[in-house]
């Protein structure tokens, strides 16, 4: 058998040179979060053990992805092959500024989200999976973010979709089976439209590695095959960004698990959508995104809009903060219509102080709802009374995600209008700036109800009933620290944005001009 | 063979959009998994087909000498069909619970999440 059997030449398939130890951060936040979740859902039952696995590992988490960006910030975009297999052969994961700067984020907030939980999720919760869910979530956020082949975005996407499944349920509330049957199906066809496109794409091309791909559709002409698939594309990440008319699982589902599970939801599932359209449009079919710019920008001019009345319609404060993820994603979606590297720099800045923004709020609703007993406006009010510094942080974020200057959301804005203007995008500027000023609005007026005015609806003003005592719960410095970190790095992006300014950019360019991208995955060879 | 498989395919989506449509939770269901099917059947389709013909290269051959299977759409659809069984099996057991909880599967009925006829917000204090 050996003697009939040529020497085959491995060198021009595999990898030969043994990988650099900072290479393997490539994949460390995945395989972190795998590895923690799986220690998690093996001390299910012991529930004191859990948290601190599950703490110990989202902080690893952190340092992980923080060492990965600098590594990406100071070499350029790194790329791991599996199996050593070099591409398009083998799997890719190819981390760019963009990824690795969400990934970050992403880190970040799911830590607050452990740190807020330890202190609110009780122990038959935590004895159903909470910290299990959530690393595995994780997993599939940072894989999402992580990789380089459109086949494992899929799979990532099927991931982080199970598990959030799992963190939806949590409870077994009337409400969340309910709100879990409509989240769960529209996901499901999203992610089946999404596999069609895939296949499609593969048919067309014969290759799922996105640097392959980019490199091919920029040799054959602009078709209607293209065309069908980038529209597919479309639509499927769009249902999971919650986009104009696919958007109605959000606010039927958001507001149903507790709050943590909202919190993160909010800040990162819908972001998935938006890095991924910004992945698929932006880099790898640049002539089908100039087809559909129109479109897009009907799309987020239209979801803007609809997330703003319909906060604006809204009484019970978790479903208004759903609606205004839905506002948020509609300017993410501008920046993708303008397509120049403004635009695409803001709606990443964009994407980032949105993750922190709608994560922060969802917790602060949960210290709303435990200080006044209720989440519904009519029934909130007085709470300038029991905590003026907890009015202040509230009224910070609320003035972030309406982009009111000095915080986070004024930048990503400013960015957003100046690229429409040059870009001769009229309506959507003027869309943006409207929707800013009526998010304000819908802010405002939470602010004014639940924190302003003495009592709840009947009480006459000025005769403030007395002020309800700070809840025994809120004593604990597990949900006064995450909103406090989030908080701050809102304040931080807002008044020293030159570091964001600079990521964004970076991860803008990478994808207009792929080089770098493309040179990383290939070698030298092109 | 392509055309053959295509129609059917067509069917099959054909099928599954009619059956989402459908106010019954079971019945979308239903839909979902055949789509599922629908997708698995496109890949394949898009990843060439062959007849009888194994994915395999001679010990002693660099290149195939003649037609072989392209293994990487068998891959995928497998990947596609483990995951797209396990989220049936899931959203089976959703339906069934929340069925047991809301006392049915209509999902016009199904207003817990978003009670119909709400008061607006507040207008003013």
């Amino acid at each position: 058998m050996a003697g009939s059997s040529v020497s085959v030449d491995l060198s021009q398939a595999m990898a030969t040179a043994p990988m650099s130890a900072a290479d393997w951060l490539v994949v460390a936040p995945s395989i972190l979060t795998m590895v923690g979740g799986s220690l998690c859902l093996i001390t299910r039952k012991n529930t004191q053990v859990q948290p601190r696995i599950g703490l110990v590992f989202l902080s690893l988490l952190v340092v992980s992805t923080v060492a990965l960006l600098a590594h990406v910030l100071d070499k350029g975009v790194v790329t791991m092959v599996m199996g050593s297999w070099l591409p398009p052969f083998g799997i890719a994961f190819t981390v760019d500024a963009l990824g690795a700067t969400l990934a970050v984020i992403a880190s970040i907030v799911a830590l607050c989200a452990g740190i807020y939980g330890a202190a609110t999720i009780d122990t038959s919760r935590r004895r159903y999976g909470f910290y299990p869910f959530l690393l595995l979530m994780m997993t599939g956020v940072c894989g999402a973010f992580l990789t380089g082949d459109v086949f494992n975005l899929y799979v990532w996407f099927e991931v982080l979709l199970i598990s959030s499944y799992g963190l939806l349920v949590l409870g077994n509330d009337r409400s969340q089976l309910d709100g879990a049957v409509k989240y769960g199906i529209l996901n499901l066809v999203a992610t089946n439209l999404f596999l069609i496109a895939t296949g499609l794409l593969y048919g067309k091309f014969g290759t799922l590695n996105m640097a392959d791909i980019a490199i091919k559709v920029r040799e054959i002409e602009m078709s209607g095959t293209v065309l069908s698939i980038a529209v597919l594309y479309l639509l499927a990440f769009a249902m999971k960004a919650a986009a104009f008319p696919v958007n109605f699982w959000l606010p039927s589902s958001y507001h149903t698990p507790r709050i943590v599970v909202s919190a993160v939801f909010a800040g990162l599932l819908t972001k998935v959508g938006v890095y991924a359209l910004l992945r698929v449009l932006a880099m790898l079919m640049p002539a089908a995104r100039v087809e559909m710019a129109d479109l897009v920008a009907l799309v987020a001019i239209a979801t803007m809009l609809t997330g703003v009345f319909g906060a604006l319609a809204q009484s019970d404060v978790r479903r208004l903060f759903g609606y205004l993820v839905i506002s948020g994603i509609g300017s993410m979606l501008a920046g993708l219509a303008i397509g120049s590297t403004l635009a695409l720099s803001g709606t990443i800045f964009y994407a980032v102080h949105s993750i922190i923004v709608m994560t922060a709020l969802y917790m602060a609703a949960g210290v709303m709802g435990a200080m006044g007993g209720s989440f519904d406006l009519r029934r909130l009010g007085g709470l300038y009374g029991v905590s003026p510094a907890f009015a202040a942080v509230f009224l910070v974020l609320g003035l972030a995600v309406a982009g009111l200057p000095p915080f986070s959301g004024f930048w990503p804005k400013l960015m957003l209008v100046d690229a429409a203007l040059a870009g001769g995008w009229t309506w959507l500027a003027v869309t943006i700036l409207a929707s800013g000023l009526l998010t304000s609005i819908a802010v405002g007026r939470v602010w004014i109800f639940a924190f302003w005015r003495g009592g709840p609806e009947g009480t006459v003003d000025g005769a403030s009933i007395a002020a309800p005592k700070l809840a025994a719960e809120l004593n604990s410095p597990g949900i006064w620290l995450p909103i406090g970190i989030l908080t701050a790095l809102v304040v931080l992006f807002g008044l020293l944005p030159e570091w964001m300014l600079e990521v964004s950019a970076r991860g803008a360019s990478g994808l207009v001009d792929p080089a770098g991208y493309l040179r990383s995955v290939f070698g030298g060879a092109l | 063979m392509e055309a053959g498989l295509s129609i059917l395919i067509g069917l099959f989506f054909a099928v599954a959009v009619y059956l989402m449509l459908s106010r019954q939770l079971v019945r979308m269901l239903l839909g979902i998994a055949i789509l599922g099917n629908a997708v698995n059947m496109l890949i394949f389709t898009s990843g060439r087909l062959t007849r009888e013909v194994p994915p395999l290269i001679p010990n002693d051959l660099y290149v195939p000498a003649t037609t072989t299977a392209n293994p990487l759409p068998q891959a995928l659809v497998l990947t596609a069909i483990v995951i797209s069984f396990s989220f049936f099996a899931f959203l089976l057991v959703l339906a069934f619970r929340a069925y047991q909880e809301l006392g049915t599967d209509d999902v016009n009925e199904m207003r817990v999440a978003e009670p119909e006829g709400e008061a607006g917000p507040p207008q003013g204090y």
